[in-house]
């Protein structure tokens, strides 16, 4: 739908985020281009699901911005937000799946909130998405009778229900055995690819990260700022940063920047 | 929208195919096919295969491709070859996405219906599981509670003082104002009967008998019942939702110990306590109206003295005992036996509430009904 050129989709200026006193990440400033799989990436407790979840409106920044499409997020009033957070998907970390409606229910919901589509056609839509991500037949099975893998799968069709520009994701792999988390892998790209939107993933499975992403950011907890921004597999030979280096070889590559070594083979 | 021409078109052609071109923008609202339509057109013409051409497409996203899967559900049901052409690149790949796994055949049984819900069978099996499972929970807790006397339990005391607080102390606002409302009702109530025979004084014999026997302690145990009951299983369910209900069995330690035990003896220790404090506000709200009735506050407490007797107090007391067992288990079982999601923690709450209130009325009945055999 879209051209692939580089064009600046979502732009992090100067943002610093804070619970009260207590700094977060600070000095962020990164762009993240339309149609790219950009995995935001860091140890335990640095701030990555802080950042998303300042992406997604859900907390305000101490300072800075974040634009889409040139436009300030931040700065725009309530009714703005909401019409720029209808064309985004989420899936959440837990799914937040609703407990309480059938899969067909869940993904239906924002079909009637906010199109025009008869209720004929949001089943065809909803068998549809379902299908998309492998569920077909589901739509009656409730969020508790299906497992974790099926759960995330669900969740993802809930948040493709709207064909959103942008698709946020919370560790998406989380508690999935390799082979669904390959398979949920498979389905971003796919998806990605074919209807052209920009994606957005906090992980840090490394396997996922270097099958799909095609840009980075690595949040730092130690110095509280962003270290490094490229692509994964060129920050994983060449950054000058070792913490990265480490990170993205499971810590056993300590060595020297300038020898790419070849031992992450798995790619 | 713009274009106007946007839908399908179903040809017969000479080899028995049935050619459907697309055209125009397929965009949600445009209304651009329904498949309901095609489907008759179908059925009509019973093709041996069907050929979608989309060379005549504008914009299009998901009631294209939901429209395409019907399609292609469609052929696969009645055994027609499906092929696609001149379809934009991302459509194709996505049909062939959403194609790629079975649709999942329902293998469990249809979900009942609500009129099944009110099959007497159902009823009655679902009473009994009820029973059994409260029956278990009961066992349970004596054996938890066998070993507390025995020494050797893994009840921590900090657990129940923090419990002893939340069902004690913190429950005094809403206790005094029920109480003293309740103390009124009883005193208005029995005023309006007694002026007829000009023995206005006794209300403070009424509402003194009424209060300590019944209604202090019975408005306490609704309120605890909706306050510290229904908090009881909230606090449980979601325990099991976080799986530290597992964790915690996990370890060795008996959930029924470690978690049902506190629980239970603070709001053993706590109604009788909070009762006496009700009766007592319940008095001072009937003598408030008795007041209003021209009745001087000495009147009303040497009459209140003459009606207080050890065993009205000993009626409302033990009753509270028991509403307070009967208020923890309830609240307790909803909430272990809860499942594992947020309708469920909710579920679990309400029936921890409606079971505990049934079940203080008829304990309440059954009780009066001893107490007035024995003429105690």
């Amino acid at each position: 739908m879209t051209t692939p050129a580089p064009e600046v989709h979502i732009s992090i200026r100067d943002l610093t985020m804070a619970y009260g006193s207590f700094v977060i990440q600070q000095d962020l400033c990164f762009d993240i281009n339309r149609g790219d799989i950009f995995v935001i990436m860091g140890g335990s407790g640095c701030g990555k699901s802080t950042l998303l979840r300042h992406m997604l409106g859900l907390l305000a920044p101490a300072a800075g911005d974040i634009l889409y499409s040139g436009q300030s997020f931040t700065l725009a009033d309530e009714q703005a937000q909401h019409a720029m957070r209808r064309r985004w998907g989420i899936t959440y970390q837990s799914g937040g799946m609703f407990s309480a409606m059938t899969l067909a229910e869940n993904v239906a919901l924002p079909l009637q909130l906010y199109t025009p589509c008869s209720r004929g056609e949001i089943a065809d839509i909803v068998a549809y998405k379902l299908a998309l991500v492998g569920l077909a037949g589901y739509q009656q099975y409730y969020p508790a009778e299906i497992s974790g893998g099926m759960l995330k799968r669900a969740a993802l069709a809930r948040a493709i229900a709207l064909d959103p520009e942008i698709l946020f994701f919370d560790e998406p792999s989380a508690g999935l055995d390799p082979i669904s988390s390959r398979l949920l892998d498979d389905l971003i790209l796919e998806l990605k690819e074919s209807t052209g939107a920009t994606v957005v993933l906090v992980t840090h499975e490394l396997p996922s990260i270097f099958a799909i992403a095609t840009n980075a950011v690595y949040l730092d907890a130690a110095s509280r700022t962003m270290i490094a921004y490229g692509s994964p597999t060129e920050l994983r030979d060449h950054s000058d940063q070792a913490v990265v280096r480490q990170f993205l070889t499971r810590g056993s590559n300590p060595g020297e920047p300038t020898e790419p070594a070849a031992r992450s083979g798995n790619e | 929208m713009s274009d106007s021409s946007a839908g399908f078109q179903l040809v017969q052609q000479s080899d028995h195919s049935a050619l459907l071109t697309l055209s125009g923008d397929w965009l949600q609202g445009s209304r651009a096919g329904s498949f309901a339509a095609l489907s008759q057109q179908l059925h009509q013409a019973t093709p041996e295969s069907l050929v979608v051409d989309g060379a005549g497409l504008g914009q299009w996203d998901s009631t294209l491709a939901a429209f395409l899967l019907r399609c292609h559900n469609h052929c696969r049901q009645e055994g027609i070859p499906f092929t696609t052409r001149n379809l934009p690149a991302g459509t194709d790949k996505l049909l062939r996405l959403a194609t790629a796994v079975e649709p999942h055949r329902q293998t469990a049984e249809p979900r009942g219906s609500w009129l099944a819900a009110l099959n007497p069978l159902t009823v009655v099996a679902r009473s009994t599981d009820f029973i059994r499972e409260s029956l278990a929970f009961t066992g349970e807790l004596s054996i938890a509670l066998a070993r507390l006397v025995a020494g050797n339990s893994n009840t921590r005391f900090e657990d129940f003082r923090h419990f002893c607080y939340q069902a004690g102390p913190e429950a005094l606002g809403i206790i005094s104002l029920t109480s003293v409302l309740v103390g009124m009702i009883l005193a208005y109530l029995g005023a309006v009967q007694l002026q007829q025979f000009g023995a206005e004084v006794y209300v403070a014999n009424l509402v003194t008998i009424g209060i300590l026997r019944e209604m202090g302690v019975l408005m306490t145990a609704v309120v605890m019942a909706g306050r510290t009951g229904a908090a009881y299983a909230a606090q449980l369910g979601t325990m099991q939702t976080n799986e530290e209900i597992d964790a915690i069995t996990t370890m060795g330690i008996s959930p029924m110990e470690f978690l049902v035990l506190p629980r239970f003896l603070a709001l053993l220790v706590a109604m009788p306590l909070l009762t006496l404090y009700a009766d007592l506000l319940g008095i001072v709200g009937g003598g408030i109206v008795a007041g209003g009735m021209g009745i001087t506050p000495l009147q009303y407490i040497s009459q209140t003295e003459q009606a207080l007797a050890i065993h009205h107090l000993a009626v409302g007391l033990i009753k509270a005992v028991v509403f307070a067992l009967l208020i923890a288990v309830a609240g307790c079982r909803a909430g272990i036996n809860s499942g594992r999601s947020s309708a469920a923690v909710g579920q679990a709450a309400t029936e921890a509430v409606v079971t505990a209130i049934v079940y203080l009325i008829v304990a309440d009945a059954g009780i009066n009904i001893i107490f007035q055999q024995i003429r105690f």
